[in-house]
This record gives structure tokens, sequence and C-alpha cells, in this order.
């Protein structure tokens, strides 16, 4: 299967609020937003981020700007003030969200 | 075309560029200069320094600023500024600055201190339960608060700002109120014209963390003009609540529909309500448009009226931490940091400390987002760093002793020791909670500079 990086069709950030974390997808168009719509749903999200220990995972949508909202709860180990983490303000969490895999989108010649 | 004011954002934390509000100030054509710069762990820092100094807890960068921007003020007479770097001490903070404001007004604004009241609600029986989790406030973790401030709104800053204040100091504000606050103050919106409220705060949310509306963390990094000169961002505020967000022409940087996009979405829960103390905001029905080169316009934003809780944000003092880091280089370097960091951990435990809390980051190894981007082959070179949290200052000084001995008696390969020994840093808790609106009564004191005075 082929298959496309989320920062292919999408660029993101994401920070802090307390123990959680949210990422903001952002993608580059309306179609790569549909794509992502049936593709990165927060199980997804839920499942590649199982590693770093987090709890549940809600995906909110913003079609208005192509833009989802992934609000992940204990995401942190403690947040900003507490965690003993490098990234205690879960910055990097964005630009890893961005190296997830995706089938890639079968009409799209780009993405491969 | 609607009357409109330039509101430009300096700064979006506590350490950010020093240099970037007087450039804003200078090239913006700015009605308002806004500074932001209380982050959540900031508040942990300002209630450390308050302990050791009652007169501290502000951002002393402000008043150094202020000496900077005094010509600038000078020369733009109608130039104001608003920002929350009060901290936990706004009086003292005008207090300082007043010496660099010689003919103008300072507006401080109060009432977000809660800390004294908090052992009255308890025993009151008011639920100081955790936003997050919902667990009940443990009495035992109330005794150990060392801030709790209310996040107030923009209605205090505009009336500071109606009563002639030129520069408007406030403690915990939402961030988005400094914005709205001088839109409130110009356009004299009814509080309940909640779609106007929600755009200038939509606005305000966008500029709140300066160069992220402006390319800064932009994913065309590598394409953009001179990032080091990168411009702060600028909300035209209209009088029908729409904006246009845009720089100082000639800085660095961009302001896309896709940069904005991006912002928006930065640090928030559920985007159909984006709560402040003034107004929840639906962030779902807002449109933006290209208008020409970083030239952004947001319309259509909608608002509700907010709650009847205000948040809360609490500290809470949590023993003392400490992170030591060295290079670890060669062949295997992942398994070598990775037992150096056990051993520093087991000579602790030797000595008698059972630390409460420790972790072995292996930077380099894939560590920074545990388990998640691991390198494609075995990296020859990566940063051990060995963090511990613990209640005793002498089990952590006593780790900050065990990261030297590493460079002779360690795995081979091991680099960087030269930058010294760590030392203990207090640890902090935070704990964010709602109390009833109807509590807290925000105040504004408006006094000439030279007033403000001990």
């Amino acid at each position: 299967m082929n298959t496309i990086a989320v920062a292919d069709i999408a660029h993101a950030r994401s920070g802090d609020k307390g123990n959680r974390a949210n990422i903001g997808v952002v993608a580059f168009d309306g179609p790569a937003y549909l794509w992502l719509k049936e593709y990165l749903t927060g199980q997804v999200v839920h499942e590649y981020f199982q590693s770093i220990g987090i709890g549940t995972v809600v995906r909110y949508e913003l079609p208005n700007i192509h833009a989802f909202n992934f609000v992940m709860d204990e995401a942190l180990a403690g947040g900003a003030s507490r965690s003993l983490r490098l990234d205690t303000q879960g910055k990097a969490l964005a630009s890893a969200l961005l190296e997830l895999r995706l089938p890639a989108p079968t009409h799209d010649k780009e993405a491969s | 075309m609607s009357r409109s004011i330039r509101i430009g954002n300096g700064a979006g934390f506590w350490g950010d560029n020093l240099d970037a509000p007087v450039a804003l100030a200078r090239d913006g054509g700015l009605d308002y200069l806004t500074l932001e710069y209380l982050a959540e762990l900031t508040l942990a820092i300002l209630s450390h320094i308050r302990l050791k100094d009652p007169s501290a807890g502000y951002i002393n960068d402000f008043p150094e600023l202020l000496a900077r921007l005094q010509p600038i003020l000078a020369d733009q007479p109608n130039l104001k500024i608003v920002t929350n770097a009060g901290g936990l001490n706004p009086t003292s903070c005008a207090l300082r600055c007043s010496p660099f404001l010689s003919d103008s007004v300072i507006g401080v604004v109060t009432g977000d201190d809660v800390l004294s009241r908090i052992p009255d609600w308890l025993q009151q029986g008011v639920l100081l339960n955790h936003l997050e989790t919902g667990e009940p406030l443990p009495h035992e973790l109330a005794d150990r608060f060392m801030s709790a401030s209310v996040y107030l709104g923009g209605v205090p800053i505009a009336r500071a700002l109606s009563q002639g204040a030129r520069v408007v100091i406030t403690g915990r504000v939402a961030d988005a109120s400094l914005t709205l606050g001088p839109a409130l103050h110009e356009f004299a919106w009814s509080r309940d014209d909640f779609d106007r409220l929600a755009g200038a705060t939509v606005a305000g949310h966008v500029i709140e963390c300066g160069a992220q509306a402006t390319g800064g963390l932009w994913h065309h990094w590598d394409q953009l003009d001179d990032l080091a000169g990168i411009g702060y961002p600028i909300a035209e505020v209209l009088e029908s609540g729409n904006s246009i967000i845009t720089k100082s022409v000639g800085s660095g940087g961009t302001v896309e529909v896709g940069t904005i996009a991006e912002q928006l979405v930065y640090e928030i829960d559920d985007p159909t309500r984006y709560r402040t103390p003034d107004v929840d905001v639906d962030l779902t029905s807002l449109q933006l448009h290209q208008l020409g080169r970083d030239r952004v316009e947001i319309t259509d934003c909608r608002g509700v009226a907010p709650g009847d809780s205000l948040k809360v944000a609490c500290v809470y003092r949590d023993g003392f931490t400490a992170s030591g880091l060295v290079a670890v280089v060669g062949r295997n370097a992942e398994a070598k940091a990775r037992a150096a960091g056990q051993i520093v951990l087991d000579r602790v435990k030797r000595a008698g400390f059972d630390l409460a809390d420790a972790l072995v980051e292996c930077l380099g190894a894939g560590d920074v987002v545990p388990g998640l981007l691991r390198p494609e082959n075995p990296p020859r070179e990566v940063v051990l760093r060995v963090t511990v949290r613990d209640s005793r200052k002498a089990a952590v000084e006593r780790f900050c002793r065990e990261i030297a001995p590493l460079v002779t008696a360690g795995p081979p390969g091991i680099a960087g020791y030269a930058s010294g020994r760590p030392s203990p840093k207090p640890s902090f808790g935070y704990w964010p909670c709602l109390i009833p609106r109807t509590f807290i009564t925000p105040r504004v004191e408006v006094r000439p500079a030279s007033e403000w005075k001990l």
C-alpha cells in the first residue's frame, strides 16, 4: 500500500494546557482536509502516541480553516511545571504527528 | 470602512525577543503595544521569586523595556501599552515603571491574586476540584499553594484606559484580554455584543504568542526572508469586530492564511467553545481571507455569553528538581548513555537516597517524544539527560554530584561536563480550578506616574 506522511498534506503546531497537550493540524487544502477527516481519526492518533503514555484523545473539527484539534489527556507526564521530560510543554508532539504515515490518496498523483 | 485600531503584540512569553517590542513600537504605526508574559509556568517562577522578596514577583524585563521605549513614547504621544507584566505584583511593577513614564498615567489592574482567600473558601465548602481531572483539592496541598491567580478579562483593562491610563499593568488576565480591553475601550461595545467581543478575542488569541502568527514555527521556514528580523504581529481590529492580522513593512516572516490557521488551533480545547472571562468564542464559524501580502482578514466570529465561573491557576511547591547533561559518543552510544544514566541513579541510591522520581533520556535516540522518532541507524552521538525530583533538597544535591564522576568512571566516550555541576531548583505543581464569578471584583487604580511612588 502506498503511504504518505501527514506532513505531505498538512502542517501542525502543538502546545500544553496543564497536563493536557493539544495538536492543531491544518490541511493544505480542502481535499487534504477530507482525507485527514477519514484517516487521521482520534483513535489513529491515540494508537500512534501510545508509547508516550497518553490518556484519551478527542478530535475536534474546524472545517472552516481545514483544521483539526487533537486534545490529549495525560500527555505530558505531569505538565510544564512538574514533568521531568525535556519537552515538558509538548512542543515536539506536532512534529512527531506529522511523521505518522497514512494511506496515500489514490486520486493524488503527487502523493506516493 | 469602519474605524479600526492597530494593536501590536511584542512579547509572547517571558524570555521572548528583547528587541521585538522596540521594533514593533517604532515601525508598526500602533495605537496599542501589548506585551504578554505569563505562561502557566511563569506563575510558578514568579511565586518563587516573590517568596524571597515580597516586593518582587513581576516581570522585571518590562521596566527595562520601558526605559528603551521612552524616546518612542515621546515621538508617538498616542501610543499606549497594555501588559500583564504585573505578574503576582502589579503594584510593585508600576512603582518600578514610574521613573520611565514621567508625563504619563499608569493604570493597574488587580484583584486576580486570590491566594489569601483560598483557606476561607475551603472552610466554606467551596469546591476547588482540579479542572482536568475533577479530583477534589487535598487540604495538605492547598497549604502548599504559593500563588492562586484568577484569570480576569478585558473589562478592567478598558476601564483603566477610559480613566486616562497610557500604560496598563495587570496581573493574570486571559491572554486575549490584552487585545479585547483596548477594543472595548475604543469602540464602547456593549458587554453583551458577543460577536464583536469574539472578534477582538480571536484577534487577541492570534497575536498573543508573538511571532507564532507571523512565520515562527512555519513549515516553510527555509523559504522565509530574515527570520532573525521576524516582525511581530499586528491586529487591526475594526469596529465591526472583524480584524486584519499583519506585521510591520520590511520585517521578516510571513502572514498567511496558514500561519493564522495554525495559531488559531494553538493551545485550545473545544474550538466551538474557546472560553474567556468575557465571551465564549466559536472558532468554527470564522473565515480567513488573504487580502494581500502579509494581510489576513478574520471575519464571521461568533460568540456567546461566558459561563458563571472563572478559572483560577494555582501553583504549589513540590520539592526540588535537577537535570544533568553529558554527551556520549562512539559505537553503542545509546547503550552507553542509558547505562551511564542508570549508574548515576544507582549511585544516589547507594548514598541512601531513594529518589521519588527520576528519568533517563537519550536525546538523539528518539527520547524527546519517547519511542516515536527513533533514528534510522544507530546514533554515534547522543546526549544523556538525567532528571530527578524529590522533596528532600539533600537528595537532589547528591544527585547533582553524581554526574561528574561519569567522566572517569563511566563507559568510554563521555564528554561535555565542562559546563559545570547542575544545582537543585524548586519544583512546582499546577492546580487549575474554577470559582464562581461573583467571588471576584477586579480593582482598577489609575494615577499619574509620579504618584506611583513608595
